[in-house]
Protein backbone atom coordinates (compact mmCIF):
# COMPACT_ATOMS: atom_id res chain seq x y z
CA UNK A 1 0.00 0.00 0.00
CA UNK A 2 1.54 2.73 -0.79
CA UNK A 3 1.00 6.50 0.91
CA UNK A 4 -1.78 8.53 -0.44
CA UNK A 5 -0.70 11.81 -2.54
CA UNK A 6 -2.72 13.98 -0.23
CA UNK A 7 -3.67 13.21 3.30
CA UNK A 8 -5.31 15.19 6.23
CA UNK A 9 -5.24 14.45 9.51
CA UNK A 10 -7.64 16.13 11.71
CA UNK A 11 -8.23 18.81 10.36
CA UNK A 12 -10.37 21.63 12.35
CA UNK A 13 -11.70 24.96 10.96
CA UNK A 14 -13.72 26.90 13.09
CA UNK A 15 -16.09 30.27 12.47
CA UNK A 16 -16.99 31.36 15.57
CA UNK A 17 -19.13 28.81 17.00
CA UNK A 18 -19.23 27.17 13.46
CA UNK A 19 -17.44 24.02 12.97
CA UNK A 20 -16.97 24.13 9.17
CA UNK A 21 -14.47 21.62 8.64
CA UNK A 22 -15.15 18.88 11.83
CA UNK A 23 -12.09 16.42 12.03
CA UNK A 24 -11.39 15.56 8.42
CA UNK A 25 -9.48 12.85 7.62
CA UNK A 26 -8.98 12.62 3.98
CA UNK A 27 -7.09 10.62 1.67
CA UNK A 28 -6.88 10.75 -1.96
CA UNK A 29 -4.92 8.22 -3.75
CA UNK A 30 -2.39 8.99 -6.36
CA UNK A 31 -3.71 8.55 -9.68
CA UNK A 32 -7.45 8.39 -8.71
CA UNK A 33 -10.30 10.68 -9.39
CA UNK A 34 -11.66 11.45 -5.88
CA UNK A 35 -14.72 13.71 -5.87
CA UNK A 36 -15.98 15.53 -2.68
CA UNK A 37 -19.57 15.86 -2.20
CA UNK A 38 -22.55 17.23 0.26
CA UNK A 39 -25.20 19.72 0.49
CA UNK A 40 -24.56 23.34 -0.07
CA UNK A 41 -22.73 24.56 3.80
CA UNK A 42 -21.38 21.36 3.63
CA UNK A 43 -17.93 22.84 4.26
CA UNK A 44 -16.60 21.87 0.74
CA UNK A 45 -15.08 25.25 -0.22
CA UNK A 46 -13.91 25.81 3.09
CA UNK A 47 -11.95 22.76 3.40
CA UNK A 48 -10.45 22.96 -0.18
CA UNK A 49 -9.41 26.32 0.91
CA UNK A 50 -7.21 24.92 3.76
CA UNK A 51 -6.15 22.45 1.19
CA UNK A 52 -5.17 24.79 -1.09
CA UNK A 53 -3.05 27.22 1.68
CA UNK A 54 -5.93 30.25 1.04
CA UNK A 55 -7.25 29.59 4.50
CA UNK A 56 -5.42 28.10 7.91
CA UNK A 57 -6.98 25.05 9.73
CA UNK A 58 -7.09 25.87 13.77
CA UNK A 59 -6.05 22.15 14.15
CA UNK A 60 -4.52 19.08 12.44
CA UNK A 61 -1.86 18.37 9.42
CA UNK A 62 -2.16 18.43 5.41
CA UNK A 63 0.31 16.27 3.49
CA UNK A 64 1.24 16.54 0.29
CA UNK A 65 3.60 14.37 -1.61
CA UNK A 66 5.34 13.48 0.74
CA UNK A 67 5.55 17.14 2.52
CA UNK A 68 3.95 18.52 5.72
CA UNK A 69 2.20 21.35 3.64
CA UNK A 70 0.01 22.73 6.75
CA UNK A 71 1.93 25.86 7.14
CA UNK A 72 3.10 26.45 3.57
CA UNK A 73 1.78 29.74 1.58
CA UNK A 74 -0.74 29.30 -1.63
CA UNK A 75 2.09 29.72 -3.83
CA UNK A 76 4.91 27.60 -2.14
CA UNK A 77 1.92 24.65 -2.53
CA UNK A 78 1.16 25.61 -6.28
CA UNK A 79 4.60 25.32 -6.98
CA UNK A 80 4.71 21.92 -5.32
CA UNK A 81 1.93 20.99 -8.30
CA UNK A 82 -1.14 21.28 -6.12
CA UNK A 83 -3.07 23.14 -8.83
CA UNK A 84 -6.74 24.47 -8.11
CA UNK A 85 -9.28 26.00 -10.35
CA UNK A 86 -12.15 28.52 -8.41
CA UNK A 87 -15.92 27.92 -8.19
CA UNK A 88 -16.25 31.11 -9.40
CA UNK A 89 -14.50 31.32 -12.69
CA UNK A 90 -11.31 33.70 -11.95
CA UNK A 91 -9.40 34.39 -14.92
CA UNK A 92 -7.67 37.58 -16.10
CA UNK A 93 -9.90 39.56 -17.91
CA UNK A 94 -8.07 42.17 -20.11
CA UNK A 95 -5.51 39.51 -20.72
CA UNK A 96 -6.08 37.24 -24.37
CA UNK A 97 -6.89 33.63 -23.73
CA UNK A 98 -3.63 32.73 -24.39
CA UNK A 99 -1.72 35.27 -22.08
CA UNK A 100 -4.01 33.65 -19.50
CA UNK A 101 -2.63 30.47 -19.95
CA UNK A 102 1.26 31.37 -20.51
CA UNK A 103 0.62 33.34 -16.86
CA UNK A 104 0.04 30.10 -15.44
CA UNK A 105 2.82 28.12 -17.33
CA UNK A 106 5.33 31.13 -16.33
CA UNK A 107 4.55 30.32 -12.52
CA UNK A 108 5.86 27.16 -12.95
CA UNK A 109 9.30 28.35 -14.47
CA UNK A 110 11.48 30.24 -11.94
CA UNK A 111 11.16 33.64 -11.12
CA UNK A 112 9.80 36.24 -13.10
CA UNK A 113 12.20 38.67 -12.85
CA UNK A 114 12.72 39.14 -16.27
CA UNK A 115 12.14 42.65 -17.42
CA UNK A 116 13.23 42.57 -21.61
CA UNK A 117 11.76 40.19 -23.37
CA UNK A 118 7.94 40.05 -24.29
CA UNK A 119 6.53 37.15 -22.75
CA UNK A 120 4.37 36.49 -25.37
CA UNK A 121 6.88 35.91 -28.06
CA UNK A 122 8.46 33.44 -25.76
CA UNK A 123 7.93 29.69 -26.86
CA UNK A 124 9.05 28.13 -23.51
CA UNK A 125 5.70 30.03 -22.82
CA UNK A 126 3.52 30.10 -25.44
CA UNK A 127 4.20 26.15 -26.18
CA UNK A 128 3.11 24.90 -22.99
CA UNK A 129 0.04 27.44 -23.01
CA UNK A 130 -0.78 26.75 -26.40
CA UNK A 131 -1.04 22.75 -25.89
CA UNK A 132 -2.61 23.15 -22.67
CA UNK A 133 -5.25 25.44 -24.48
CA UNK A 134 -5.67 22.56 -27.31
CA UNK A 135 -6.54 20.12 -24.07
CA UNK A 136 -9.49 21.89 -23.06
CA UNK A 137 -10.15 22.52 -26.70
CA UNK A 138 -10.05 26.71 -26.46
CA UNK A 139 -6.89 26.43 -29.08
CA UNK A 140 -8.66 28.83 -32.05
CA UNK A 141 -9.89 30.94 -28.81
CA UNK A 142 -6.04 31.70 -28.14
CA UNK A 143 -6.20 35.35 -29.65
CA UNK A 144 -9.25 36.47 -28.52
CA UNK A 145 -9.88 38.53 -25.03
CA UNK A 146 -10.46 36.31 -22.48
CA UNK A 147 -13.41 38.60 -21.48
CA UNK A 148 -15.37 37.85 -24.68
CA UNK A 149 -15.47 33.76 -23.98
CA UNK A 150 -18.76 32.42 -22.76
CA UNK A 151 -19.15 30.95 -19.03
CA UNK A 152 -18.76 27.70 -20.95
CA UNK A 153 -15.37 29.07 -21.85
CA UNK A 154 -14.02 30.63 -19.23
CA UNK A 155 -14.31 27.46 -17.04
CA UNK A 156 -12.55 25.68 -19.53
CA UNK A 157 -9.84 28.35 -19.99
CA UNK A 158 -9.91 27.97 -15.92
CA UNK A 159 -9.39 24.25 -16.32
CA UNK A 160 -6.34 25.04 -18.79
CA UNK A 161 -4.64 27.18 -16.59
CA UNK A 162 -4.92 24.83 -14.01
CA UNK A 163 -3.09 22.19 -16.23
CA UNK A 164 -0.53 24.63 -17.43
CA UNK A 165 1.63 24.33 -15.21
CA UNK A 166 1.76 20.38 -15.11
CA UNK A 167 0.57 19.76 -11.68
CA UNK A 168 0.58 16.49 -9.66
CA UNK A 169 -2.84 17.31 -8.43
CA UNK A 170 -6.08 19.67 -9.13
CA UNK A 171 -8.37 20.53 -7.11
CA UNK A 172 -11.34 21.43 -9.02
CA UNK A 173 -13.79 23.30 -7.60
CA UNK A 174 -17.57 23.05 -9.29
CA UNK A 175 -16.10 23.33 -12.66
CA UNK A 176 -19.32 22.65 -13.96
CA UNK A 177 -21.04 25.21 -11.84
CA UNK A 178 -23.59 27.29 -14.36
CA UNK A 179 -22.81 25.49 -17.17
CA UNK A 180 -25.29 24.10 -19.45
CA UNK A 181 -26.11 20.48 -20.25
CA UNK A 182 -23.90 21.21 -23.82
CA UNK A 183 -20.82 22.54 -22.05
CA UNK A 184 -21.65 20.09 -19.31
CA UNK A 185 -21.09 17.35 -21.18
CA UNK A 186 -18.21 18.15 -22.85
CA UNK A 187 -16.53 19.41 -19.27
CA UNK A 188 -17.23 15.77 -18.04
CA UNK A 189 -15.57 14.09 -21.14
CA UNK A 190 -12.83 16.40 -20.41
CA UNK A 191 -12.47 15.26 -16.89
CA UNK A 192 -12.69 11.36 -18.03
CA UNK A 193 -9.72 12.42 -20.45
CA UNK A 194 -7.89 13.84 -17.66
CA UNK A 195 -8.47 11.09 -15.27
CA UNK A 196 -5.41 8.60 -14.27
CA UNK A 197 -3.48 10.85 -15.94
CA UNK A 198 -3.33 13.52 -12.96
CA UNK A 199 -4.40 12.95 -9.26
CA UNK A 200 -7.91 15.21 -9.38
CA UNK A 201 -9.56 16.08 -5.93
CA UNK A 202 -13.65 17.27 -7.56
CA UNK A 203 -15.92 19.14 -5.73
CA UNK A 204 -19.30 18.88 -7.91
CA UNK A 205 -23.18 19.04 -7.16
CA UNK A 206 -23.99 17.21 -10.53
CA UNK A 207 -24.43 13.82 -9.13
CA UNK A 208 -24.21 12.20 -12.61
CA UNK A 209 -21.00 13.61 -13.61
CA UNK A 210 -19.74 12.85 -9.70
CA UNK A 211 -21.06 8.69 -9.95
CA UNK A 212 -19.74 8.82 -13.38
CA UNK A 213 -16.10 9.66 -12.94
CA UNK A 214 -15.07 9.13 -9.77
CA UNK A 215 -12.95 6.79 -7.78
CA UNK A 216 -13.25 7.25 -4.46
CA UNK A 217 -15.96 9.69 -3.13
CA UNK A 218 -15.96 11.29 0.56
CA UNK A 219 -19.12 12.90 2.02
CA UNK A 220 -19.21 15.80 3.72
CA UNK A 221 -22.02 16.94 6.14
CA UNK A 222 -21.84 19.55 8.36
CA UNK A 223 -18.36 19.55 8.13
CA UNK A 224 -17.59 15.87 8.92
CA UNK A 225 -16.71 13.31 6.47
CA UNK A 226 -19.49 10.80 7.11
CA UNK A 227 -18.81 8.14 4.38
CA UNK A 228 -15.74 7.60 1.87
CA UNK A 229 -15.31 4.89 -0.21
CA UNK A 230 -16.31 3.77 -4.28
CA UNK A 231 -19.06 5.11 -5.86
CA UNK A 232 -20.80 2.03 -5.39
CA UNK A 233 -20.43 1.64 -1.81
CA UNK A 234 -21.59 5.44 -1.40
CA UNK A 235 -24.78 4.84 -3.34
CA UNK A 236 -25.49 1.84 -0.92
CA UNK A 237 -24.63 3.55 2.34
CA UNK A 238 -28.03 4.39 4.49
CA UNK A 239 -26.35 7.09 6.05
CA UNK A 240 -25.43 9.08 3.25
CA UNK A 241 -28.75 7.99 1.64
CA UNK A 242 -30.42 9.85 4.86
CA UNK A 243 -28.21 12.59 5.40
CA UNK A 244 -27.40 13.71 1.84
CA UNK A 245 -29.55 11.84 -1.11
CA UNK A 246 -32.58 12.82 0.82
CA UNK A 247 -34.04 9.36 0.34
CA UNK A 248 -36.69 8.76 2.56
CA UNK A 249 -37.64 5.53 3.72
CA UNK B 1 -0.68 40.26 -32.82
CA UNK B 2 0.45 42.87 -35.94
CA UNK B 3 1.58 45.77 -34.32
CA UNK B 4 -0.49 48.96 -34.27
CA UNK B 5 0.29 51.29 -36.93
CA UNK B 6 -2.32 53.86 -35.17
CA UNK B 7 -0.43 54.67 -32.21
CA UNK B 8 3.13 54.50 -33.27
CA UNK B 9 2.62 56.91 -35.70
CA UNK B 10 0.88 59.31 -32.83
CA UNK B 11 4.33 58.70 -30.90
CA UNK B 12 6.40 59.58 -33.71
CA UNK B 13 4.09 62.62 -34.07
CA UNK B 14 4.16 63.53 -30.86
CA UNK B 15 8.15 62.87 -30.59
CA UNK B 16 8.91 65.25 -33.44
CA UNK B 17 7.08 68.10 -32.02
CA UNK B 18 8.44 67.80 -28.82
CA UNK B 19 11.95 67.94 -30.89
CA UNK B 20 11.28 71.09 -32.71
CA UNK B 21 9.49 72.62 -29.82
CA UNK B 22 12.61 74.91 -28.69
CA UNK B 23 13.13 76.10 -31.90
CA UNK B 24 9.60 76.37 -32.25
CA UNK B 25 9.28 78.48 -29.48
CA UNK B 26 11.82 80.48 -29.97
CA UNK B 27 11.11 81.47 -33.69
CA UNK B 28 7.94 83.01 -31.80
CA UNK B 29 9.60 84.93 -29.29
CA UNK B 30 8.17 82.81 -26.37
CA UNK B 31 11.76 81.17 -25.69
CA UNK B 32 10.84 81.33 -21.81
CA UNK B 33 8.38 78.87 -21.91
CA UNK B 34 11.01 76.28 -22.99
CA UNK B 35 12.24 76.01 -19.27
CA UNK B 36 8.47 75.49 -18.56
CA UNK B 37 8.29 72.70 -20.89
CA UNK B 38 11.38 70.69 -19.23
CA UNK B 39 9.48 70.99 -16.32
CA UNK B 40 6.28 69.18 -18.25
CA UNK B 41 8.89 66.71 -19.08
CA UNK B 42 10.06 66.03 -15.56
CA UNK B 43 6.66 66.19 -14.61
CA UNK B 44 5.61 63.18 -17.16
CA UNK B 45 8.99 61.02 -15.83
CA UNK B 46 7.27 60.79 -12.56
CA UNK B 47 3.53 60.16 -13.73
CA UNK B 48 5.19 57.60 -15.32
CA UNK B 49 7.01 56.06 -12.64
CA UNK B 50 3.26 56.24 -11.08
CA UNK B 51 1.94 54.05 -13.73
CA UNK B 52 4.44 51.65 -13.32
CA UNK B 53 2.74 50.82 -10.04
CA UNK B 54 -0.62 52.29 -10.18
CA UNK B 55 -1.58 51.52 -13.64
CA UNK B 56 0.38 47.69 -13.91
CA UNK B 57 0.14 47.06 -10.66
CA UNK B 58 -3.20 48.27 -9.41
CA UNK B 59 -1.34 49.64 -6.18
CA UNK B 60 -2.77 53.54 -5.94
CA UNK B 61 0.05 55.33 -4.17
CA UNK B 62 -1.10 58.60 -2.95
CA UNK B 63 2.43 59.15 -1.41
CA UNK B 64 4.28 59.31 -4.47
CA UNK B 65 5.72 62.93 -4.21
CA UNK B 66 7.69 61.76 -1.59
CA UNK B 67 9.73 59.95 -4.33
CA UNK B 68 9.79 63.65 -5.95
CA UNK B 69 10.45 65.15 -2.71
CA UNK B 70 13.59 62.50 -2.03
CA UNK B 71 15.37 63.39 -4.94
CA UNK B 72 15.56 66.79 -5.41
CA UNK B 73 16.77 66.88 -1.52
CA UNK B 74 19.74 64.55 -2.68
CA UNK B 75 20.71 67.27 -5.06
CA UNK B 76 19.69 69.89 -3.27
CA UNK B 77 21.80 69.29 -0.25
CA UNK B 78 24.88 68.23 -2.62
CA UNK B 79 24.86 71.06 -4.07
CA UNK B 80 24.36 73.21 -0.51
CA UNK B 81 27.48 71.23 0.77
CA UNK B 82 29.75 72.36 -2.42
CA UNK B 83 28.56 75.94 -1.14
CA UNK B 84 29.18 75.99 2.42
CA UNK B 85 32.25 73.58 2.23
CA UNK B 86 31.14 71.62 5.09
CA UNK B 87 31.48 67.77 4.72
CA UNK B 88 28.52 65.66 4.81
CA UNK B 89 28.29 62.57 6.96
CA UNK B 90 31.11 59.93 6.91
CA UNK B 91 33.15 63.46 6.31
CA UNK B 92 31.97 63.10 2.25
CA UNK B 93 32.23 65.87 0.15
CA UNK B 94 29.06 67.42 -1.52
CA UNK B 95 28.61 67.22 -5.12
CA UNK B 96 27.35 68.76 -8.22
CA UNK B 97 28.19 66.25 -10.66
CA UNK B 98 25.13 64.66 -11.86
CA UNK B 99 27.03 61.42 -12.90
CA UNK B 100 27.33 61.27 -8.54
CA UNK B 101 24.17 63.04 -7.56
CA UNK B 102 21.76 61.49 -9.43
CA UNK B 103 22.28 57.85 -9.47
CA UNK B 104 22.87 59.13 -5.46
CA UNK B 105 18.86 60.71 -5.79
CA UNK B 106 17.62 57.11 -7.49
CA UNK B 107 19.85 55.19 -4.61
CA UNK B 108 17.54 56.81 -2.16
CA UNK B 109 14.38 57.36 -3.20
CA UNK B 110 14.57 53.80 -4.03
CA UNK B 111 15.68 52.99 -0.23
CA UNK B 112 12.92 54.78 0.59
CA UNK B 113 10.30 53.19 -1.30
CA UNK B 114 11.65 50.04 -0.37
CA UNK B 115 11.11 50.71 3.20
CA UNK B 116 7.49 52.76 2.53
CA UNK B 117 6.33 49.74 0.11
CA UNK B 118 7.65 46.83 2.70
CA UNK B 119 5.21 48.00 5.36
CA UNK B 120 2.44 49.83 3.23
CA UNK B 121 2.09 47.14 0.83
CA UNK B 122 1.18 44.20 3.59
CA UNK B 123 -2.11 45.85 2.96
CA UNK B 124 -4.54 46.80 0.01
CA UNK B 125 -7.35 48.92 -1.75
CA UNK B 126 -7.93 52.16 0.56
CA UNK B 127 -5.31 51.21 3.17
CA UNK B 128 -2.88 51.38 0.72
CA UNK B 129 -3.46 54.83 -0.47
CA UNK B 130 -3.85 55.81 3.30
CA UNK B 131 -0.23 54.31 4.82
CA UNK B 132 0.96 55.55 1.29
CA UNK B 133 -0.27 59.41 2.04
CA UNK B 134 0.76 58.77 5.85
CA UNK B 135 4.60 58.11 4.49
CA UNK B 136 4.49 60.85 2.50
CA UNK B 137 3.26 63.34 5.62
CA UNK B 138 5.67 62.17 7.44
CA UNK B 139 8.57 62.88 5.07
CA UNK B 140 7.12 65.96 3.85
CA UNK B 141 7.28 67.46 8.08
CA UNK B 142 10.89 65.62 8.43
CA UNK B 143 11.44 67.82 5.47
CA UNK B 144 10.43 71.26 7.00
CA UNK B 145 12.36 70.06 9.96
CA UNK B 146 15.66 69.82 8.71
CA UNK B 147 16.98 73.72 9.58
CA UNK B 148 20.45 73.02 8.21
CA UNK B 149 19.11 73.01 4.66
CA UNK B 150 16.37 75.78 5.15
CA UNK B 151 13.49 74.09 6.70
CA UNK B 152 9.98 74.90 5.45
CA UNK B 153 11.59 77.42 2.83
CA UNK B 154 14.07 74.51 1.30
CA UNK B 155 17.25 74.79 -0.27
CA UNK B 156 18.14 77.37 -3.00
CA UNK B 157 20.72 75.93 -5.50
CA UNK B 158 23.42 77.89 -6.41
CA UNK B 159 24.51 75.75 -9.44
CA UNK B 160 22.62 73.02 -11.66
CA UNK B 161 24.74 69.57 -11.81
CA UNK B 162 27.34 68.96 -14.11
CA UNK B 163 26.81 66.34 -16.56
CA UNK B 164 30.02 65.46 -18.45
CA UNK B 165 30.35 69.57 -19.83
CA UNK B 166 26.64 70.01 -20.93
CA UNK B 167 26.08 73.48 -20.18
CA UNK B 168 22.27 72.68 -18.15
CA UNK B 169 21.88 76.26 -17.54
CA UNK B 170 21.29 76.52 -20.99
CA UNK B 171 17.07 76.26 -21.05
CA UNK B 172 17.48 74.19 -24.56
CA UNK B 173 20.30 71.56 -23.30
CA UNK B 174 18.56 70.70 -20.19
CA UNK B 175 15.07 70.09 -22.40
CA UNK B 176 16.67 67.81 -24.82
CA UNK B 177 18.55 66.34 -22.26
CA UNK B 178 15.03 65.92 -20.50
CA UNK B 179 13.53 64.78 -23.39
CA UNK B 180 16.01 61.75 -23.97
CA UNK B 181 15.83 60.66 -20.16
CA UNK B 182 11.88 60.77 -20.73
CA UNK B 183 11.91 59.03 -23.96
CA UNK B 184 14.31 55.92 -22.71
CA UNK B 185 12.60 55.31 -19.32
CA UNK B 186 9.52 55.43 -21.22
CA UNK B 187 10.69 52.63 -24.24
CA UNK B 188 12.06 50.60 -21.43
CA UNK B 189 8.81 50.44 -19.48
CA UNK B 190 6.72 49.84 -22.29
CA UNK B 191 9.44 46.95 -22.85
CA UNK B 192 8.93 46.19 -19.31
CA UNK B 193 4.86 46.20 -19.68
CA UNK B 194 5.27 43.17 -21.79
CA UNK B 195 7.81 41.16 -20.11
CA UNK B 196 7.51 38.17 -17.77
CA UNK B 197 7.66 40.72 -14.63
CA UNK B 198 5.09 43.03 -16.70
CA UNK B 199 2.78 40.22 -16.87
CA UNK B 200 2.95 39.44 -13.10
CA UNK B 201 2.37 43.16 -12.39
CA UNK B 202 -0.78 43.05 -14.59
CA UNK B 203 -2.10 39.85 -13.41
CA UNK B 204 -1.62 40.89 -9.81
CA UNK B 205 -3.77 44.38 -11.03
CA UNK B 206 -6.41 41.87 -12.35
CA UNK B 207 -6.90 39.44 -9.81
CA UNK B 208 -4.07 38.72 -7.00
CA UNK B 209 -5.42 35.68 -4.93
CA UNK B 210 -5.36 34.12 -8.55
CA UNK B 211 -1.74 35.10 -8.98
CA UNK B 212 -0.86 33.39 -5.72
CA UNK B 213 -2.95 30.06 -6.67
CA UNK B 214 -1.15 30.48 -9.73
CA UNK B 215 2.07 30.25 -7.36
CA UNK B 216 3.32 33.81 -7.43
CA UNK B 217 4.99 34.92 -4.22
CA UNK B 218 3.11 38.30 -5.50
CA UNK B 219 4.45 40.35 -2.09
CA UNK B 220 7.66 40.21 -3.77
CA UNK B 221 6.90 41.41 -7.33
CA UNK B 222 4.50 44.51 -5.96
CA UNK B 223 7.90 45.54 -3.95
CA UNK B 224 9.95 45.28 -6.69
CA UNK B 225 8.16 47.66 -8.89
CA UNK B 226 7.35 49.98 -6.00
CA UNK B 227 10.89 50.45 -5.47
CA UNK B 228 12.08 51.00 -9.28
CA UNK B 229 9.10 53.24 -9.59
CA UNK B 230 10.29 55.22 -6.39
CA UNK B 231 13.82 55.14 -8.14
CA UNK B 232 12.18 56.69 -11.43
CA UNK B 233 10.41 59.26 -9.77
CA UNK B 234 13.53 60.23 -7.79
CA UNK B 235 15.21 60.59 -11.15
CA UNK B 236 12.40 63.41 -11.75
CA UNK B 237 13.09 64.69 -8.20
CA UNK B 238 16.64 64.99 -8.85
CA UNK B 239 15.91 67.05 -12.60
CA UNK B 240 13.35 69.09 -10.99
CA UNK B 241 15.78 70.44 -8.29
CA UNK B 242 17.73 71.70 -11.35
CA UNK B 243 14.76 72.97 -13.36
CA UNK B 244 13.16 75.10 -10.63
CA UNK B 245 17.15 75.60 -9.01
CA UNK B 246 15.31 75.00 -5.70
CA UNK B 247 14.08 71.86 -3.27
CA UNK B 248 12.05 72.22 -0.61
CA UNK B 249 9.19 70.64 0.92
CA UNK B 250 6.54 71.66 -1.26
CA UNK B 251 7.27 68.94 -3.56
CA UNK B 252 6.28 66.28 -0.80
CA UNK B 253 2.67 67.69 -0.22
CA UNK B 254 0.09 65.69 -0.99
CA UNK B 255 -1.25 68.16 -3.29
CA UNK B 256 1.70 67.19 -5.26
CA UNK B 257 0.94 63.56 -5.01
CA UNK B 258 -2.74 64.17 -6.20
CA UNK B 259 -1.44 66.50 -9.20
CA UNK B 260 0.22 62.74 -10.31
CA UNK B 261 -2.66 61.18 -9.37
CA UNK B 262 -4.48 63.36 -12.22
CA UNK B 263 -1.78 63.04 -14.39
CA UNK B 264 -2.15 59.11 -14.74
CA UNK B 265 -6.02 59.22 -14.97
CA UNK B 266 -6.43 61.94 -16.93
CA UNK B 267 -3.94 60.36 -19.82
CA UNK B 268 -4.89 56.60 -19.31
CA UNK B 269 -3.93 54.31 -16.31
CA UNK B 270 -1.82 51.10 -17.34
CA UNK B 271 -1.07 52.68 -20.85
CA UNK B 272 2.51 54.47 -19.66
CA UNK B 273 2.04 56.65 -22.77
CA UNK B 274 -0.91 58.49 -21.36
CA UNK B 275 0.52 59.92 -18.27
CA UNK B 276 2.96 61.65 -20.25
CA UNK B 277 0.00 62.93 -22.11
CA UNK B 278 -1.82 63.27 -18.75
CA UNK B 279 1.04 65.48 -17.74
CA UNK B 280 1.27 68.04 -20.83
CA UNK B 281 -2.52 68.08 -20.86
CA UNK B 282 -2.83 69.22 -17.16
CA UNK B 283 -0.23 71.32 -16.62
CA UNK B 284 -0.46 73.24 -20.24
CA UNK B 285 -4.18 73.59 -19.14
CA UNK B 286 -3.37 75.45 -15.76
CA UNK B 287 -0.75 77.45 -17.57
CA UNK B 288 -2.90 78.17 -20.63
CA UNK B 289 -6.06 78.99 -17.79
CA UNK B 290 -3.89 81.17 -15.35
CA UNK B 291 -3.27 83.31 -18.58
CA UNK B 292 -6.78 84.20 -18.62
CA UNK B 293 -7.81 84.30 -15.03
CA UNK B 294 -6.95 83.78 -11.81
CA UNK B 295 -10.13 81.58 -10.96
CA UNK B 296 -8.86 79.03 -13.68
CA UNK B 297 -9.15 76.39 -11.24
CA UNK B 298 -13.13 76.92 -11.26
CA UNK B 299 -12.77 76.03 -15.02
CA UNK B 300 -10.10 73.47 -14.65
CA UNK B 301 -12.43 71.23 -12.41
CA UNK B 302 -15.28 70.76 -14.44
CA UNK B 303 -13.12 69.80 -17.29
CA UNK B 304 -11.72 66.98 -15.84
CA UNK B 305 -14.60 66.42 -14.75
CA UNK B 306 -15.71 65.87 -18.02
CA UNK B 307 -12.88 64.21 -19.33
CA UNK B 308 -12.93 61.40 -16.46
CA UNK B 309 -16.61 60.77 -17.63
CA UNK B 310 -16.34 60.73 -21.20
CA UNK B 311 -12.89 59.13 -21.64
CA UNK B 312 -12.88 56.25 -19.27
CA UNK B 313 -9.05 55.20 -20.86
CA UNK B 314 -8.10 58.40 -20.36
CA UNK B 315 -6.24 60.88 -23.49
CA UNK B 316 -4.31 57.79 -24.55
CA UNK B 317 -7.35 55.47 -25.26
CA UNK B 318 -9.10 58.42 -27.05
CA UNK B 319 -6.14 59.07 -29.21
CA UNK B 320 -5.31 55.43 -29.60
CA UNK B 321 -8.68 54.21 -30.83
CA UNK B 322 -9.57 50.11 -30.00
CA UNK B 323 -8.46 48.69 -26.97
CA UNK B 324 -5.67 46.32 -26.88
CA UNK B 325 -5.49 42.88 -25.43
CA UNK B 326 -2.21 41.17 -24.77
Amino acid sequence: MTEPLLHTKGLVKRFGGVVATNHVDLQVERGHLHALIGPNGAGKSTLIGQLSGEMAPDAGRIHFDGHDVTGLHVHRRARLGLARSFQITSIFKTFSVLANVTLAVQAHQGHSFRFWRPALGDTALTGPALSALERVGLADRARDPASALSHGERRQLELAMALAGDPVMLLLDEPMAGMGPDDGLRMVELLASLKGERTILLVEHDMDAVFQLADRISVLVYGAVIASGTPDAIRADEQVRQAYLGEDR
Amino acid sequence: MAPELRPRLILALLLVVALALPPLLGALGQGFYVGFAARVLIMALAALSLDLVMGLGGMVSFGHAAFLGVGAYVVGIGSWHVFDGSPLPFGLPGSENALIVWPLAMVFSGLTALGIGAISLRTSGVHFIMITLAFAQMLFYLAGGLKTYGGDDGITLYNRSELLGLKLSDPQTFYYLCLGILVVALAALLRLRASRFGMVLRGVRDNERRMRALGFPTYRYKLAAFVLSGMVCGLAGALLANASEFASPALMSWQKSGELLVMVVLGGMGSLVGPVLGAVALMALEEGLADLTQHWQVILGPLLLVLALSARRGLWGLLRGRRDHD
